[in-house]
Protein backbone atom coordinates (compact mmCIF):
# COMPACT_ATOMS: atom_id res chain seq x y z
CA UNK A 1 0.00 0.00 0.00
CA UNK A 2 3.16 2.86 0.26
CA UNK A 3 6.55 1.89 -0.91
CA UNK A 4 9.31 4.13 -0.49
CA UNK A 5 12.72 3.03 -2.38
CA UNK A 6 15.96 4.91 -1.18
CA UNK A 7 13.67 8.21 -0.47
CA UNK A 8 14.99 11.29 0.61
CA UNK A 9 14.44 14.90 1.04
CA UNK A 10 17.27 17.66 1.34
CA UNK A 11 16.65 21.40 2.19
CA UNK A 12 19.46 24.46 1.17
CA UNK A 13 19.48 26.04 4.77
CA UNK A 14 21.84 29.17 4.71
CA UNK A 15 23.58 28.02 1.79
CA UNK A 16 24.50 24.36 3.62
CA UNK A 17 22.45 21.26 2.36
CA UNK A 18 20.75 19.76 5.51
CA UNK A 19 19.37 15.87 4.86
CA UNK A 20 15.89 15.98 6.76
CA UNK A 21 15.10 12.06 5.12
CA UNK A 22 17.78 9.81 3.35
CA UNK A 23 17.93 6.86 1.83
CA UNK A 24 14.92 5.44 3.26
CA UNK A 25 13.18 2.07 2.22
CA UNK A 26 9.78 0.68 3.39
CA UNK A 27 6.92 -1.39 2.67
CA UNK A 28 3.44 -0.97 4.20
CA UNK A 29 0.73 -3.77 2.94
CA UNK A 30 -3.09 -3.44 3.03
CA UNK A 31 -4.46 -3.70 6.62
CA UNK A 32 -1.26 -3.27 8.32
CA UNK A 33 -1.16 -0.64 11.84
CA UNK A 34 2.25 0.72 11.48
CA UNK A 35 3.88 3.32 14.60
CA UNK A 36 6.08 5.59 13.14
CA UNK A 37 8.88 6.30 16.29
CA UNK A 38 11.60 8.66 16.12
CA UNK A 39 13.17 12.11 18.09
CA UNK A 40 12.10 15.47 17.45
CA UNK A 41 13.77 16.62 14.26
CA UNK A 42 14.26 13.15 12.89
CA UNK A 43 12.42 13.39 9.61
CA UNK A 44 9.13 12.22 10.72
CA UNK A 45 6.97 14.78 9.49
CA UNK A 46 8.82 15.75 6.42
CA UNK A 47 8.31 11.27 5.66
CA UNK A 48 4.71 12.05 6.00
CA UNK A 49 4.58 15.15 3.95
CA UNK A 50 6.44 13.01 1.28
CA UNK A 51 3.84 10.14 1.96
CA UNK A 52 1.03 12.41 1.25
CA UNK A 53 2.16 14.87 -1.81
CA UNK A 54 2.84 17.84 0.48
CA UNK A 55 6.76 17.87 -0.61
CA UNK A 56 8.39 16.23 -3.31
CA UNK A 57 11.16 14.20 -2.05
CA UNK A 58 14.62 15.05 -3.71
CA UNK A 59 15.46 11.11 -4.51
CA UNK A 60 14.56 8.23 -4.10
CA UNK A 61 10.87 6.93 -5.17
CA UNK A 62 7.58 6.58 -3.27
CA UNK A 63 4.33 5.48 -3.91
CA UNK A 64 1.19 5.59 -1.98
CA UNK A 65 -1.75 3.46 -3.07
CA UNK A 66 0.48 2.68 -6.48
CA UNK A 67 0.12 6.69 -7.12
CA UNK A 68 2.96 9.22 -7.32
CA UNK A 69 2.21 11.34 -4.43
CA UNK A 70 3.91 14.33 -6.20
CA UNK A 71 2.94 13.98 -9.83
CA UNK A 72 -0.79 12.46 -8.83
CA UNK A 73 -1.52 14.63 -5.56
CA UNK A 74 -5.07 15.01 -6.26
CA UNK A 75 -5.60 11.49 -7.75
CA UNK A 76 -4.32 10.26 -4.30
CA UNK A 77 -6.03 12.74 -2.17
CA UNK A 78 -9.62 10.59 -2.42
CA UNK A 79 -7.92 7.50 -1.73
CA UNK A 80 -5.52 8.74 1.53
CA UNK A 81 -6.86 11.01 4.58
CA UNK A 82 -4.32 12.95 6.69
CA UNK A 83 -4.68 14.55 10.19
CA UNK A 84 -2.41 16.56 11.73
CA UNK A 85 -1.71 16.55 15.61
CA UNK A 86 -0.53 19.98 15.52
CA UNK A 87 -3.02 21.32 13.46
CA UNK A 88 -6.56 21.46 12.44
CA UNK A 89 -7.31 20.67 8.59
CA UNK A 90 -10.54 21.73 8.82
CA UNK A 91 -12.14 25.98 8.85
CA UNK A 92 -11.35 27.68 11.60
CA UNK A 93 -14.05 30.25 11.85
CA UNK A 94 -16.98 27.49 10.05
CA UNK A 95 -19.22 25.35 12.21
CA UNK A 96 -17.84 21.38 12.44
CA UNK A 97 -20.66 20.66 9.89
CA UNK A 98 -20.20 23.18 7.50
CA UNK A 99 -16.34 22.42 7.88
CA UNK A 100 -17.78 18.92 6.95
CA UNK A 101 -20.05 20.16 3.99
CA UNK A 102 -16.88 21.82 2.60
CA UNK A 103 -15.56 18.47 2.71
CA UNK A 104 -18.21 16.60 0.81
CA UNK A 105 -18.32 19.46 -1.74
CA UNK A 106 -14.26 18.93 -2.21
CA UNK A 107 -14.03 15.10 -2.14
CA UNK A 108 -17.29 15.25 -4.26
CA UNK A 109 -18.88 12.52 -1.61
CA UNK A 110 -22.55 11.67 -3.00
CA UNK A 111 -24.99 13.19 -0.78
CA UNK A 112 -26.25 9.58 1.00
CA UNK A 113 -22.85 7.68 1.26
CA UNK A 114 -21.70 11.31 3.15
CA UNK A 115 -25.02 11.49 5.36
CA UNK A 116 -24.61 7.48 6.39
CA UNK A 117 -21.09 7.69 7.04
CA UNK A 118 -21.49 11.12 8.92
CA UNK A 119 -23.90 9.94 11.12
CA UNK A 120 -21.79 7.05 11.87
CA UNK A 121 -18.84 8.71 12.80
CA UNK A 122 -21.11 11.17 14.85
CA UNK A 123 -21.71 8.22 17.12
CA UNK A 124 -18.16 6.74 17.11
CA UNK A 125 -16.82 9.85 17.52
CA UNK A 126 -19.40 11.47 20.35
CA UNK A 127 -19.72 14.20 18.10
CA UNK A 128 -23.33 15.43 17.82
CA UNK A 129 -22.92 17.75 20.84
CA UNK A 130 -20.95 20.32 19.07
CA UNK A 131 -21.65 19.80 15.37
CA UNK A 132 -22.78 23.28 15.10
CA UNK A 133 -19.74 24.99 17.74
CA UNK A 134 -17.43 26.60 14.85
CA UNK A 135 -13.68 24.55 15.29
CA UNK A 136 -11.98 27.40 16.93
CA UNK A 137 -14.36 27.06 19.98
CA UNK A 138 -13.91 23.24 20.12
CA UNK A 139 -11.81 21.66 22.86
CA UNK A 140 -8.40 19.85 21.74
CA UNK A 141 -10.25 16.59 21.95
CA UNK A 142 -13.21 17.36 20.72
CA UNK A 143 -11.05 19.20 17.12
CA UNK A 144 -8.89 15.93 16.63
CA UNK A 145 -11.94 13.95 16.34
CA UNK A 146 -13.60 16.45 14.35
CA UNK A 147 -10.68 16.21 12.16
CA UNK A 148 -10.67 12.00 11.89
CA UNK A 149 -14.33 13.01 11.09
CA UNK A 150 -12.99 14.85 8.11
CA UNK A 151 -10.44 12.71 7.36
CA UNK A 152 -12.52 9.31 6.86
CA UNK A 153 -15.68 11.02 4.86
CA UNK A 154 -14.54 10.51 1.58
CA UNK A 155 -13.61 6.56 2.69
CA UNK A 156 -9.76 6.47 2.27
CA UNK A 157 -8.22 3.08 2.04
CA UNK A 158 -5.02 4.33 4.10
CA UNK A 159 -5.03 6.97 7.17
CA UNK A 160 -1.82 8.58 8.07
CA UNK A 161 -1.48 10.63 11.12
CA UNK A 162 1.18 12.45 12.61
CA UNK A 163 1.14 12.84 16.08
CA UNK A 164 -2.53 12.54 16.71
CA UNK A 165 -2.96 12.04 20.40
CA UNK A 166 -0.61 14.68 21.01
CA UNK A 167 -1.87 17.07 24.00
CA UNK A 168 -4.83 14.61 24.49
CA UNK A 169 -5.77 14.10 28.04
CA UNK A 170 -6.22 10.03 28.97
CA UNK A 171 -10.16 9.73 28.01
CA UNK A 172 -9.86 11.66 24.76
CA UNK A 173 -6.58 9.73 24.30
CA UNK A 174 -8.19 6.07 24.88
CA UNK A 175 -11.27 7.40 22.53
CA UNK A 176 -8.78 8.41 19.82
CA UNK A 177 -6.98 5.28 20.08
CA UNK A 178 -9.99 2.78 20.33
CA UNK A 179 -11.26 4.65 17.20
CA UNK A 180 -8.37 3.98 15.04
CA UNK A 181 -8.18 0.20 16.13
CA UNK A 182 -11.83 -0.19 15.14
CA UNK A 183 -11.09 1.52 12.12
CA UNK A 184 -8.46 -0.69 11.43
CA UNK A 185 -9.89 -3.94 12.32
CA UNK A 186 -13.51 -3.43 11.08
CA UNK A 187 -12.78 -1.33 7.62
CA UNK A 188 -9.14 -3.21 6.76
CA UNK A 189 -8.01 0.43 7.13
CA UNK A 190 -4.04 0.94 6.38
CA UNK A 191 -2.86 3.24 9.10
CA UNK A 192 0.24 4.96 9.77
CA UNK A 193 1.07 7.09 12.80
CA UNK A 194 3.46 8.96 13.97
CA UNK A 195 3.92 9.59 17.75
CA UNK A 196 6.27 10.52 21.09
CA UNK A 197 3.35 8.25 22.86
CA UNK A 198 4.73 5.00 23.43
CA UNK A 199 1.26 4.02 24.86
CA UNK A 200 -0.07 4.11 21.17
CA UNK A 201 2.58 2.24 19.85
CA UNK A 202 1.87 -0.44 22.83
CA UNK A 203 -1.60 -0.64 22.36
CA UNK A 204 -1.82 -0.06 18.16
CA UNK A 205 0.69 -0.89 16.18
CA UNK A 206 1.68 -4.33 15.30
CA UNK A 207 5.12 -2.99 13.61
CA UNK A 208 6.99 0.05 14.27
CA UNK A 209 9.09 1.89 12.24
CA UNK A 210 12.04 3.93 13.94
CA UNK A 211 13.56 6.82 12.19
CA UNK A 212 16.53 8.68 13.70
CA UNK A 213 18.52 11.64 11.62
CA UNK A 214 16.40 10.92 8.67
CA UNK A 215 17.24 7.57 8.41
CA UNK A 216 15.73 4.08 9.04
CA UNK A 217 17.06 2.84 12.18
CA UNK A 218 14.57 -0.37 12.59
CA UNK A 219 11.84 -1.76 11.52
CA UNK A 220 9.83 -4.72 13.05
CA UNK A 221 7.49 -5.87 15.45
CA UNK A 222 7.16 -4.75 18.78
CA UNK A 223 8.95 -7.84 20.77
CA UNK A 224 11.88 -7.20 18.17
CA UNK A 225 12.08 -3.68 18.97
CA UNK A 226 12.27 -4.53 22.94
CA UNK A 227 14.97 -7.37 22.02
CA UNK A 228 17.33 -4.98 20.67
CA UNK A 229 18.36 -3.64 23.90
CA UNK A 230 19.86 -6.60 26.10
CA UNK A 231 18.40 -5.90 30.02
CA UNK A 232 15.76 -3.35 29.37
CA UNK A 233 11.91 -4.83 29.64
CA UNK A 234 10.14 -1.50 28.88
CA UNK A 235 9.47 0.02 25.74
CA UNK A 236 10.35 3.43 27.40
CA UNK A 237 13.25 2.54 28.20
CA UNK A 238 14.18 0.83 25.05
CA UNK A 239 13.55 4.25 22.35
CA UNK A 240 14.72 6.35 25.10
CA UNK A 241 18.17 4.01 24.95
CA UNK A 242 17.75 3.98 21.50
CA UNK A 243 17.35 7.51 20.59
CA UNK A 244 20.45 8.65 22.78
CA UNK A 245 22.66 6.12 21.53
CA UNK A 246 22.00 6.28 18.03
CA UNK A 247 19.29 3.24 16.93
CA UNK A 248 21.23 1.16 14.46
CA UNK A 249 20.66 -1.91 15.92
CA UNK A 250 22.24 -3.57 12.32
CA UNK A 251 25.07 -2.16 13.45
CA UNK A 252 26.12 -0.02 10.46
CA UNK A 253 27.74 3.50 11.10
CA UNK A 254 25.53 6.67 11.37
CA UNK B 1 -13.12 22.80 -11.38
CA UNK B 2 -15.16 25.58 -11.60
CA UNK B 3 -17.74 24.13 -10.00
CA UNK B 4 -15.73 23.33 -6.88
CA UNK B 5 -14.81 27.15 -7.51
CA UNK B 6 -18.51 28.27 -7.03
CA UNK B 7 -19.41 25.94 -4.27
CA UNK B 8 -16.57 27.06 -2.31
CA UNK B 9 -17.59 30.51 -2.82
CA UNK B 10 -20.94 29.81 -2.01
CA UNK B 11 -20.09 28.47 1.12
CA UNK B 12 -18.23 31.62 2.06
CA UNK B 13 -20.95 33.86 1.42
CA UNK B 14 -23.87 32.06 3.39
CA UNK B 15 -21.04 32.27 6.37
CA UNK B 16 -20.91 36.35 5.43
CA UNK B 17 -24.52 36.34 5.21
CA UNK B 18 -24.84 35.82 8.73
CA UNK B 19 -23.78 39.11 9.56
CA UNK B 20 -25.96 41.05 6.99
CA UNK B 21 -24.79 44.64 8.66
CA UNK B 22 -21.59 44.35 8.24
CA UNK B 23 -21.74 42.79 4.68
CA UNK B 24 -23.87 46.13 3.51
CA UNK B 25 -21.61 48.21 5.04
CA UNK B 26 -18.55 47.10 3.73
CA UNK B 27 -19.94 46.81 0.40
CA UNK B 28 -21.39 50.68 0.87
CA UNK B 29 -17.83 51.39 1.86
CA UNK B 30 -16.11 49.65 -0.83
CA UNK B 31 -18.35 51.77 -3.64
CA UNK B 32 -17.70 55.26 -1.95
CA UNK B 33 -14.14 54.44 -1.32
CA UNK B 34 -13.41 53.49 -4.78
CA UNK B 35 -15.63 56.50 -5.61
CA UNK B 36 -13.48 58.94 -4.42
CA UNK B 37 -10.79 57.72 -7.41
CA UNK B 38 -13.51 58.99 -10.23
CA UNK B 39 -14.22 62.11 -8.00
CA UNK B 40 -10.18 63.01 -8.50
CA UNK B 41 -10.77 62.58 -12.33
CA UNK B 42 -14.12 64.90 -11.92
CA UNK B 43 -11.67 67.45 -10.10
CA UNK B 44 -8.81 67.09 -12.63
CA UNK B 45 -10.93 67.47 -15.21
CA UNK B 46 -12.20 71.18 -13.60
CA UNK B 47 -9.17 72.41 -14.15
CA UNK B 48 -8.51 70.75 -17.15
CA UNK B 49 -10.38 69.98 -20.74
CA UNK B 50 -7.87 66.95 -21.44
CA UNK B 51 -5.68 64.48 -19.52
CA UNK B 52 -2.79 63.03 -21.66
CA UNK B 53 -4.66 63.86 -25.10
CA UNK B 54 -7.67 62.39 -24.08
CA UNK B 55 -11.31 64.01 -22.82
CA UNK B 56 -14.12 63.45 -19.48
CA UNK B 57 -15.65 60.73 -21.09
CA UNK B 58 -12.42 58.83 -22.89
CA UNK B 59 -10.82 58.67 -19.20
CA UNK B 60 -13.90 57.70 -17.64
CA UNK B 61 -13.98 54.46 -20.26
CA UNK B 62 -10.89 53.68 -20.13
CA UNK B 63 -10.96 53.80 -16.11
CA UNK B 64 -14.58 52.09 -15.93
CA UNK B 65 -13.08 49.51 -18.37
CA UNK B 66 -10.17 48.80 -16.23
CA UNK B 67 -11.62 49.12 -12.96
CA UNK B 68 -14.22 46.75 -13.90
CA UNK B 69 -11.38 43.93 -14.84
CA UNK B 70 -9.59 45.05 -11.79
CA UNK B 71 -12.69 44.88 -9.41
CA UNK B 72 -13.60 41.37 -10.82
CA UNK B 73 -10.57 39.72 -10.82
CA UNK B 74 -9.92 41.03 -7.62
CA UNK B 75 -13.47 39.82 -5.89
CA UNK B 76 -12.65 36.25 -7.56
CA UNK B 77 -9.23 35.64 -7.37
CA UNK B 78 -7.10 38.18 -5.26
CA UNK B 79 -7.40 35.54 -2.40
CA UNK B 80 -4.09 34.07 -4.06
CA UNK B 81 -1.68 37.06 -2.58
CA UNK B 82 -2.83 35.24 1.38
CA UNK B 83 -0.55 32.59 0.40
CA UNK B 84 2.13 33.48 2.14
CA UNK B 85 -0.31 33.38 5.39
CA UNK B 86 -1.47 30.07 4.55
CA UNK B 87 2.07 29.07 4.03
CA UNK B 88 3.17 29.97 7.31
CA UNK B 89 0.13 29.36 8.79
CA UNK B 90 0.57 25.74 7.59
CA UNK B 91 -2.81 25.91 6.24
CA UNK B 92 -1.74 25.51 2.75
CA UNK B 93 -0.51 21.25 4.00
CA UNK B 94 -4.57 21.35 4.45
CA UNK B 95 -5.24 22.54 0.82
CA UNK B 96 -2.44 20.10 -0.61
CA UNK B 97 -4.23 16.93 1.01
CA UNK B 98 -7.72 17.94 -0.53
CA UNK B 99 -8.54 16.41 -4.32
CA UNK B 100 -8.72 20.11 -5.55
CA UNK B 101 -6.21 22.58 -6.55
CA UNK B 102 -4.68 24.39 -4.34
CA UNK B 103 -5.18 27.41 -6.55
CA UNK B 104 -9.11 27.32 -6.39
CA UNK B 105 -9.02 26.86 -2.63
CA UNK B 106 -6.58 29.66 -1.95
CA UNK B 107 -8.62 31.81 -4.30
CA UNK B 108 -11.97 30.77 -2.79
CA UNK B 109 -10.68 30.90 0.68
CA UNK B 110 -12.56 33.29 3.08
CA UNK B 111 -13.99 34.79 -0.11
CA UNK B 112 -15.63 38.41 0.13
CA UNK B 113 -18.28 38.89 -1.29
CA UNK B 114 -18.84 42.52 -0.28
CA UNK B 115 -16.06 43.36 -3.22
CA UNK B 116 -18.58 43.40 -5.29
CA UNK B 117 -19.51 46.88 -4.07
CA UNK B 118 -16.44 47.83 -5.99
CA UNK B 119 -17.35 46.18 -8.79
CA UNK B 120 -20.64 47.87 -9.09
CA UNK B 121 -18.79 51.07 -9.29
CA UNK B 122 -16.98 50.15 -11.93
CA UNK B 123 -19.79 49.29 -13.89
CA UNK B 124 -21.41 52.34 -12.95
CA UNK B 125 -18.57 54.43 -14.37
CA UNK B 126 -18.34 52.47 -17.30
CA UNK B 127 -22.27 52.73 -18.08
CA UNK B 128 -22.02 56.70 -17.60
CA UNK B 129 -19.11 57.04 -20.12
CA UNK B 130 -20.17 54.73 -23.10
CA UNK B 131 -23.62 56.44 -24.35
CA UNK B 132 -21.32 59.38 -24.40
CA UNK B 133 -19.36 58.05 -26.44
CA UNK B 134 -21.40 56.58 -29.49
CA UNK B 135 -18.44 53.97 -30.09
CA UNK B 136 -19.62 52.87 -33.90
CA UNK B 137 -21.39 48.84 -33.32
CA UNK B 138 -18.23 47.54 -35.55
CA UNK B 139 -16.06 48.73 -32.98
CA UNK B 140 -18.04 47.74 -29.29
CA UNK B 141 -17.38 44.35 -29.97
CA UNK B 142 -14.05 44.94 -28.33
CA UNK B 143 -15.60 46.29 -25.18
CA UNK B 144 -16.20 42.54 -23.48
CA UNK B 145 -13.18 41.18 -25.14
CA UNK B 146 -10.71 43.59 -23.82
CA UNK B 147 -13.35 43.32 -19.87
CA UNK B 148 -12.72 39.12 -20.28
CA UNK B 149 -8.73 39.77 -21.09
CA UNK B 150 -8.13 42.73 -18.01
CA UNK B 151 -9.92 39.93 -15.89
CA UNK B 152 -7.45 37.16 -17.02
CA UNK B 153 -4.42 40.22 -16.76
CA UNK B 154 -5.09 41.29 -13.40
CA UNK B 155 -6.04 37.41 -12.53
CA UNK B 156 -2.20 36.21 -13.74
CA UNK B 157 -0.65 38.97 -12.05
CA UNK B 158 -1.77 38.29 -8.49
CA UNK B 159 -1.15 34.45 -9.56
CA UNK B 160 2.20 35.22 -10.38
CA UNK B 161 2.22 37.44 -6.92
CA UNK B 162 1.30 34.45 -5.17
CA UNK B 163 3.94 32.14 -6.96
CA UNK B 164 6.79 34.98 -6.00
CA UNK B 165 5.23 34.49 -2.16
CA UNK B 166 6.98 31.14 -2.35
CA UNK B 167 10.19 32.70 -2.62
CA UNK B 168 9.61 35.43 -0.23
CA UNK B 169 7.19 34.52 2.21
CA UNK B 170 8.05 37.11 4.35
CA UNK B 171 7.12 40.12 1.40
CA UNK B 172 3.72 40.05 0.41
CA UNK B 173 3.61 43.32 -0.29
CA UNK B 174 6.23 43.34 -3.33
CA UNK B 175 3.74 41.13 -5.25
CA UNK B 176 1.10 44.15 -4.24
CA UNK B 177 3.09 46.90 -5.63
CA UNK B 178 2.36 44.86 -9.08
CA UNK B 179 -1.10 44.41 -8.81
CA UNK B 180 -2.77 47.21 -6.72
CA UNK B 181 -0.23 49.22 -8.82
CA UNK B 182 -1.25 47.78 -11.68
CA UNK B 183 -4.70 48.27 -10.83
CA UNK B 184 -4.13 51.83 -10.04
CA UNK B 185 -2.10 52.82 -12.91
CA UNK B 186 -4.02 51.77 -15.81
CA UNK B 187 -7.14 53.96 -14.03
CA UNK B 188 -5.49 56.89 -16.37
CA UNK B 189 -4.48 56.80 -20.02
CA UNK B 190 -1.46 55.32 -20.04
CA UNK B 191 -0.05 58.73 -22.32
CA UNK B 192 0.29 60.96 -18.85
CA UNK B 193 2.70 58.18 -17.73
CA UNK B 194 6.38 58.29 -19.25
CA UNK B 195 7.85 56.57 -22.13
CA UNK B 196 9.57 53.98 -19.83
CA UNK B 197 6.68 53.21 -17.60
CA UNK B 198 4.93 52.34 -21.09
CA UNK B 199 6.75 50.64 -22.60
CA UNK B 200 7.52 48.14 -19.82
CA UNK B 201 3.71 47.83 -19.45
CA UNK B 202 3.25 47.05 -23.02
CA UNK B 203 6.32 44.43 -23.70
CA UNK B 204 6.97 42.93 -19.98
CA UNK B 205 3.98 42.91 -17.90
CA UNK B 206 1.18 43.61 -20.60
CA UNK B 207 -1.19 45.56 -18.27
CA UNK B 208 -1.35 48.02 -21.56
CA UNK B 209 -3.71 45.36 -23.11
CA UNK B 210 -5.83 45.63 -20.25
CA UNK B 211 -7.70 48.67 -21.72
CA UNK B 212 -5.31 51.19 -22.99
CA UNK B 213 -4.36 49.26 -26.40
CA UNK B 214 -7.97 47.54 -27.17
CA UNK B 215 -9.70 51.16 -25.76
CA UNK B 216 -7.76 53.02 -28.46
CA UNK B 217 -9.12 50.46 -31.00
CA UNK B 218 -12.92 50.88 -29.38
CA UNK B 219 -12.38 54.93 -29.06
CA UNK B 220 -11.18 55.26 -32.67
CA UNK B 221 -7.86 57.12 -31.35
CA UNK B 222 -4.09 56.35 -32.80
CA UNK B 223 -1.48 55.36 -30.52
CA UNK B 224 -0.02 58.49 -28.90
CA UNK B 225 3.03 56.94 -28.59
CA UNK B 226 3.51 55.39 -32.51
CA UNK B 227 3.02 51.27 -32.20
CA UNK B 228 1.47 50.08 -35.18
CA UNK B 229 -2.49 50.32 -35.44
CA UNK B 230 -2.79 45.86 -35.25
CA UNK B 231 -0.99 46.11 -31.55
CA UNK B 232 -4.32 46.83 -30.15
CA UNK B 233 -5.95 43.48 -31.46
CA UNK B 234 -3.44 41.81 -29.14
CA UNK B 235 -5.09 41.90 -26.15
CA UNK B 236 -6.29 38.11 -26.13
CA UNK B 237 -2.54 36.71 -27.07
CA UNK B 238 -1.21 38.92 -23.94
CA UNK B 239 -4.05 37.56 -21.57
CA UNK B 240 -3.42 34.26 -22.48
CA UNK B 241 0.71 34.26 -22.77
CA UNK B 242 0.41 35.84 -19.20
CA UNK B 243 -1.87 33.07 -17.93
CA UNK B 244 0.51 30.67 -18.98
CA UNK B 245 3.55 32.13 -17.47
CA UNK B 246 1.51 32.59 -14.28
CA UNK B 247 -0.05 29.11 -13.87
CA UNK B 248 3.60 27.39 -14.92
CA UNK B 249 5.17 30.37 -11.99
CA UNK B 250 2.50 28.65 -9.38
CA UNK B 251 3.06 25.44 -10.24
CA UNK B 252 6.92 25.62 -9.55
CA UNK B 253 6.02 26.98 -6.51
CA UNK B 254 3.89 24.50 -5.44
CA UNK B 255 6.84 22.22 -6.19
CA UNK B 256 9.21 24.32 -4.29
CA UNK B 257 6.87 24.63 -1.76
CA UNK B 258 8.93 23.66 1.65
CA UNK B 259 6.31 23.72 4.14
CA UNK B 260 6.79 24.18 8.05
CA UNK B 261 8.34 22.57 10.59
CA UNK B 262 6.54 19.81 12.57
Amino acid sequence: MIEAAALGRAFKVRGRVVHAVRDLSFRIEAGEFVGCLGPNGAGKSTTIKMLTGILSPTSGRVTVAGLDPTRRRTALARRIGVVFGQRTTLWWDLPLRDSFELIRLLYKVDRKPFRERLDELTTLLDMAGFLTTPVRQLSLGQRMRGDLAAALLHDPAVLVLDEPTIGLDIVSKAGVRDFLRRRNAEYGTTVLLTTHDLGDVERLCRRVLLIDHGRLAFDGTVGELLATVPGETSIEDVVAHLYRNGASPTGEPR
Amino acid sequence: MVRTYALLVWTWTRAAAQYPLSFALMTVGGFVVSGLDIAVIWVIFANTSSLGGFGLTEVMFLYGSAGLAFAIADLLFSNVDRISEHIRAGTLDAMLIRPVSPFVQVAADRFMPHRIGRVAQAAVVLGIALPRLDVPAGRAWMIPVMVVCGIVIFTSVWALGGAVQFLLTDAPEVANAFTYGGGMLTQYPLSVYGDHIVRGVTFILPLAFVNWQPGLYVLGRDDPLGLPHWVRFLSPAAAVALALVAALAWRAGIRRYRSTGS
